[in-house]
């Protein structure tokens, strides 16, 4: 037997099927199909949580999504335990491991639960009053202390071994909720062959059908039928049916986001499976049939566990076969109550008696109650639940005062009314509407292509909501584009019927302020803390909302934020819509990380660019540094090198020898048509018309406000045709730039741009002996100094492949940059490599590169130059075209702040002791003396220690800093200031002469 | 996320292919090395950044590659309509800008 | 699997060609990811006074209407842009060679070693794509044919459909690890 308080022959599981679980550490028994909330109660274990603020003992409110209570642990392992899930929601499954949160040490004795006693302490808006002084104290005690008293579970400390996927889908109707309304939609815009999603966040579909005894439809009881629908619609293939899905945000032009617990409910997921699978769905049309929730009454001491919604022991009853008690009392202010006092006596629970707050209310449900036997009580009120850990006894009252009767019970039913569920679409922005009659929110203004059928619109009644939904599902269908309706609409045969109920406290709720009557059980917000928060001074739902926290925990208010409304309105003396309702915002129930991020971590969490000849730097030991999302060999260390040893030899290796080092990762862009040198013009500060096809040129590319953008060597192929490099960081925004001014500024040229960067690997090959190396693999190209000299590019073969060879330099020595195709990157390498061997020549990594360039002055873009640079700034004037009349950043560069005197240039610096090496960043001053803070004057934006000049060397920008050629100036910096000596920016070869060497 | 109608396109698509590339018709001088301060000032450094309606410039990064020009709420973050680059700023607005973004 | 893996070269003692991912496939339940031999590739640009002569010379009628392409004895163009197409030849013929001799107004630039090709076969096809790409896969919104520059998780693409359960997806080359990884993973939750 799965449970004392299962009820044979009641409920829709299997008896035979079991499952055994454990609830801090005590073994149970449940049946497959179980939630762990339904298994729990049907062991008779009620208490299951800790409140947040007053640590009060809690259980069950409800049977579904809306539980604000009953938050768990449910651990498969250390990795895999998840805090603050919905026992209600959580289905069960053979070894489920469960426990409770939020107390210490144990459930049943709980320390914190000191701060009930204490609870005058900690009323509306305690935080912010408490907390204000000394300063200091926040940070270290307050908040430390308050975030460990008051947490909600604890977050696990691995990393998650659960992998979570994504999926775009489109379809002509969505149709999120899978009730009687959702399903009858889903067929009408089905049968009209509309591509439809049908959602639910339940395991099973039916929605209120699966409580509701008295629904007949099509011949069938309702759940029945609903199944039935359900299998239809599966097995049409424009229809997909997603079960344990939530719909938790809908967003701009239909695009509504949900989330499908794909593996939670399973012994063994198997590593196949997600745990969640995001669905971001795009629809034609949007049908909501979110149903409705119930509401609690707000009464002394309603939080005591077994105190809960009347529909959720009909759940529990109805579906899974439990009893929530032995000995039931009922307390409402709606009919709903009565039909499930009237399920449960039927099924041989005892109902203590009935407690309705409504003066004279008649219909079927309360002549039944009575036909059954059940005492009925009008114009009364619960005023007070006994018990502690678990509900003893309820007091009632007549409503205006008199004499108190104590009634035992081990349960208390109770039912305000029902809310619509207007969360989605609130979300969709659309405007709620107040009906004053039916004292709810319903929508009233559409923002989006959707509709809301059924309860979630105000609908009552079964038959109502199907004939609204199935004229809603064929006309959503046929505005998305589907053809006429070809099926028939349900036929409601009989069907249950609620009125309406109250907002609000009940008189049980107060005034006397050490009254317990919760509002917001999650968040422990009391029928006085909204009327304190008014008293206070807060007139806006929004301000009362925030301070008091109504409504603001994980479960969004959903069943607290109509009587915390309906209390502010009364206490303010105004009608409820002029006080307003918080706004709905994403998501409807906690959303995880897992499911967010999707595919996106790991090895997916960025792409990882690799250059083709990589595998090679791999192999050969190379230590690797990210550049954007490239890899790119830092440095190759032999045996006992450390970073320094190895980049030192790299450096001297490529002035005495030759170095290979691979460039691929330069943004490269061909640009070709007949006004290629026109557009360079105007995208470069350099001159280009008159440069010869086989000639390269080292160009400078501006903002239009003058400032540096990027730089690269631009080689003439052809008179119409341009090889452009660029940096590597720089690539796709230089071209996104390039384009720009082609397609909106300069339109009338003929040029097109085509990004070549991934198409061509590039082998630098620098040093004396570079050309000894690469001339026995060349075909077809000329390596004299005469046919080739520095600073041209010529097309022919290398190693029987087609090449790009530019005699080119970033070192300062003789040196060529061999572009083959990239699948022959690798090999022609290794033939390079093969080559060098015999000449000494070595590997060297992006370290070695930036000392080489650096010991030339030749700069990087970003490095030495951070968007406030001009060319003149970098000392590179030269590169600016004299007698051009247009480039993009002529007019910016004569702003007057840009030709002002004492702006910043980049100069060389020199530490006075050659062996100090500054640090990149470190700022500059002229008078170390001065008091604190001291005139910055300037910083160091490149700094080595540089092996071939046997000292350190530097760059930094300095204001006016080539007019202080052989001062010295200050660096300070913790452990004492620097000297520097200002200096040019070429620290070796001064002449050039070895780019010919 | 938004679904942005490509004029070259010609169909609406979502906007990760999409790159909004800042405000539109501010044309860049025939004349730029001629510019006054003033004049320089007022083109690259001023914008409008209304409450309401704004013609903005996009670019189908990821899709046809093309830049062109949008009208776009930014109340209600709608799209208007939107324009190939290069066709001059539309006089009037269509009122229904659901019924534009269908067609 | 073979041919992808095989290493081909331009000539006997030439630089052996080494494509990226070469050979890599993963397959499940409905659905293959595989990675495609090496193909001529041709970024082809052209106004419209253009396109017929290069029609001509490239031996099919380049396709003028967004998110088509045209397909002819191996050799595919696809509409990427208003005066831009993408070429690819599986057949061995250089696009390059033949636009050579175009004298209208174009630019052809050769960007066979630039991008790597999938293959993506199957009924779970357009779920595994979708696992990233954000476009309607659907045969109406996406019939076979069509073809279009999008995005697969953080990565550029080109999506071309060959049949009704069959696509070729380009990505550049230092991608194509990322999209191979990717899809793989996409593979076996659609498959599910």
């Amino acid at each position: 037997m799965s449970g004392a308080f299962r009820i044979p022959r009641a409920g829709r599981l299997s008896q035979a099927k079991t499952a055994r679980f454990s609830f801090d550490g005590q073994s149970y028994t449940g049946i497959e199909g179980d939630t762990l909330a339904s298994a729990l109660l049907a062991n008779g274990v009620h208490l299951v949580g800790r409140s947040f603020k007053y640590h009060r003992p809690r259980g069950f409110l409800s049977a579904g999504a809306e539980e604000p209570n009953a938050l768990v642990e449910v651990k498969r392992d250390d990795a895999r335990k998840a805090p603050n899930i919905r026992a209600t929601v959580q289905e069960l499954y053979d070894g489920l491991v469960a426990q409770s949160q939020n107390r210490w040490p144990s459930l049943a004795f709980d320390v914190g639960a000191v701060n009930d006693i204490a609870s005058p302490l900690f009323s509306a808006g305690f935080y912010y009053k408490t907390f204000m002084w000394p300063k200091a104290a926040w940070k270290s005690l307050y908040e430390p202390k308050i975030r460990a008293a008051a947490g909600l579970g604890v977050s696990p400390d691995k990393p998650d071994p659960d992998h979570y996927s994504s999926r775009y889908a489109h379809c002509d109707v969505l149709v999120l909720g899978g009730g009687a309304a959702g399903i009858t939609a889903a067929l009408a815009a089905a049968e009209t062959g509309a591509r439809v999603i049908l959602a639910d966040e339940q395991a099973g579909f039916g929605g209120s059908l699966r409580f509701e005894s008295g629904a007949r439809i099509d011949g069938q009881d309702g759940y029945a039928w609903a199944q039935a629908a359900i299998a239809k619609l599966k097995a049409m293939d424009n229809v997909r049916v997603l079960s344990r899905t939530t719909a938790f945000g809908y967003y701009a032009q239909n695009f509504v986001g949900l989330v499908e617990r794909v593996s939670d409910h399973l012994q063994n997921p198997g590593h196949d499976l997600p745990r969640e699978r995001l669905w971001q769905v795009r629809a034609k049309r949007v049908v909501l049939a979110t149903g409705s929730i119930e509401r609690h009454m707000v009464f002394a001491d309603n939080d005591r566990p077994g105190i809960m919604l009347a529909s959720a022991a009909r759940i529990f009853l109805n579906h899974y076969g439990v009893a929530v008690g032995k000995n039931v009392g009922v307390y409402t202010a709606n009919d709903s109550a009565y039909s499930a006092a009237i399920d449960l006596k039927k099924a041989g629970v005892n109902i203590a008696a009935i407690v309705d707050l409504r003066d004279h209310p008649t219909g079927p449900v309360i002549d039944e109650a009575r036909a059954l036997g059940i005492e009925v009580n009008f114009g009364r009120a619960v005023i007070r639940a006994g018990g502690k850990l678990r509900v003893t006894s309820m007091t009632v009252q007549p409503k205006n005062g008199g004499g108190e009767r104590t009634i035992p019970v081990d349960a208390i039913l109770m039912s305000a009314g029902w809310t619509p569920s207007v969360h989605l679409f609130s979300q969709s922005r659309g405007k709620v509407a107040f009906n004053d009659e039916t004292k709810r929110f319903v929508p009233g203004i559409y923002a989006q292509d959707c509709v809301s059928v059924g309860a979630c619109n105000g609908t009552d009644g079964l038959s109502a909501s199907i004939d609204e939904a199935y004229a809603a599902g064929v006309k959503a269908a046929k505005d998305a584009g589907a053809k006429t309706a070809k099926g028939t609409k349900p036929k409601v045969d009989a069907s249950e019927s609620w009125s309406r109920g109250m907002l609000g406290a009940a008189p049980g709720a107060g005034p006397d302020k050490t009254v317990k009557a919760f509002v917001d059980f999650q968040n422990d917000v009391t029928a006085k803390d909204i009327r304190q928060a008014v008293h206070e001074g807060m007139r806006s739902i929004e301000h009362v909302k925030r301070f008091t926290t109504n409504g603001m925990a994980t479960d969004q208010g959903k069943t607290s934020n109509m009587h915390g409304l309906a209390i502010a309105a009364e206490t303010l003396g105004k009608p409820i819509p002029e006080v307003g309702l918080t706004t709905f915002r994403a998501p409807y129930t906690p959303v995880t990380f897992g499911a967010i991020v999707s595919h996106s971590r790991g090895p997916l969490f960025d792409p990882t660019r690799k250059t083709a000849i990589h595998p090679w730097a791999e192999a050969q030991g190379a230590v690797f540094e990210d550049v954007g999302q490239w890899k790119r060999a830092w440095y190759f260390p032999k045996a006992g090198e450390d970073m320094h040893k190895a980049v030192d030899r790299e450096c001297v290796a490529v002035r005495s020898k030759a170095g290979l080092f691979d460039a691929s990762t330069l943004g490269k862009i061909e640009v070709v048509g007949p006004d290629a040198a026109r557009f360079m013009e105007l995208l470069y500060t350099n001159p280009w018309e008159k440069l010869e096809p086989g000639r390269c040129r080292y160009g400078i590319m501006l903002r239009e406000d003058g400032f540096i953008y990027d730089d690269g060597v631009v080689g003439r192929l052809a008179p119409d045709r341009f090889h452009v490099t660029t940096t590597t960081g720089g690539a796709p925004r230089v071209m996104n730039h390039m384009e720009d001014y082609l397609q909106t500024e300069f339109p009338h040229l003929n040029v097109w741009l085509t990004s070549i960067t991934e198409q061509w690997a590039v082998i630098a090959v620098q040093g004396p002996k570079s050309r000894d190396i690469i001339a026995p693999l060349v075909e077809g190209i000329d390596m004299s100094d005469e046919a080739l000299p520095h600073m041209s590019v010529r097309e022919g073969k290398i190693c029987g492949v087609p090449t790009r060879l530019f005699r080119m330099s970033f070192t300062g020595e003789r040196g060529f940059e061999v572009n083959v195709p990239a699948d022959y990157g690798q090999a022609v390498w290794e033939a390079l490599w093969a080559e060098g061997q015999k000449h000494g020549a070595t590997a060297y990594g992006t370290e070695a590169m930036h000392v080489l360039r650096a010991e030339k002055g030749y700069i990087i873009v970003g490095q030495d130059t951070d968007g406030t640079v001009t060319p003149n700034d970098a000392g590179l004037d030269w590169a600016v075209g004299k007698k051009k009349t247009d480039f993009v950043g002529i007019r910016g560069l004569t702003r007057p702040d840009l030709v002002a005197k004492g702006r910043k240039q980049l100069v060389g610096l020199k530490t006075k002791d050659p062996k100090v090496v500054l640090e990149e960043g470190a700022q500059i001053v002229a008078d170390p003396k001065q008091a604190i803070p001291m005139k910055m004057i300037g910083h160091v934006t490149s700094s080595y220690w540089s092996e071939n000049c046997g000292r350190s060397i530097a760059l930094g920008l300095v204001a006016g800093g080539r007019d202080r050629m052989g001062e010295t100036l200050y660096v300070p910096m913790p452990n004492g200031v620097i000297e520097v000596e200002v200096t040019g920016m070429v620290f070796f070869d001064e002449t050039g002469g070895r780019l010919n060497g | 996320m938004l679904l942005i109608r490509c004029p070259y396109c010609e169909e609406e698509r979502p906007e990760l292919e999409f790159r909004n590339a800042g405000e539109a018709h501010i044309a860049r001088s025939a004349n730029m090395a001629g510019e006054s301060d003033d004049d320089f000032e007022k083109f690259f450094f001023i914008r409008s950044n209304p409450k309401g309606i704004i013609y903005e410039r996009w670019r189908h990064i990821h899709g046809c590659a093309r830049f062109f020009n949008a009208v776009r709420d930014t109340v209600t973050d709608k799209f208007v309509m939107t324009y190939k680059a290069g066709e001059p700023k539309p006089s009037k607005l269509p009122k229904n800008s659901n019924e534009m973004a269908s067609k | 699997m073979a041919k992808a893996a095989a290493k081909t070269s331009a000539s006997a003692d030439a630089a052996e060609r080494r494509p990226a991912q070469a050979g890599r496939s993963v397959s499940a339940k409905n659905i293959e990811v595989k990675v495609l031999p090496p193909a001529e590739r041709m970024s082809l640009r052209a106004s419209e006074a253009s396109v017929a002569a290069l029609s001509k010379a490239l031996g099919l009628t380049l396709p003028k209407l967004p998110k088509t392409s045209a397909s002819k004895a191996g050799r595919t163009a696809l509409w990427l842009g208003p005066d831009e197409w993408f070429v690819i030849d599986e057949a061995g013929k250089d696009p390059l060679a033949d636009c050579a001799k175009v004298t209208a107004l174009h630019s052809a630039v050769g960007i066979s070693h630039r991008n790597v090709a999938f293959a993506v076969t199957g009924p779970a096809a357009a779920a595994a794509i979708n696992a990233g790409c954000p476009q309607d896969l659907s045969l109406e919104a996406f019939p076979v044919g069509a073809a279009s520059r999008t995005i697969l998780g953080k990565c550029e693409i080109v999506l071309l459909r060959t049949a009704d359960d069959a696509f070729r997806l380009e990505c550049w080359r230092s991608f194509s690890d990322y999209v191979f990884t990717f899809l793989s993973e996409a593979a076996s939750d659609a498959a599910a």
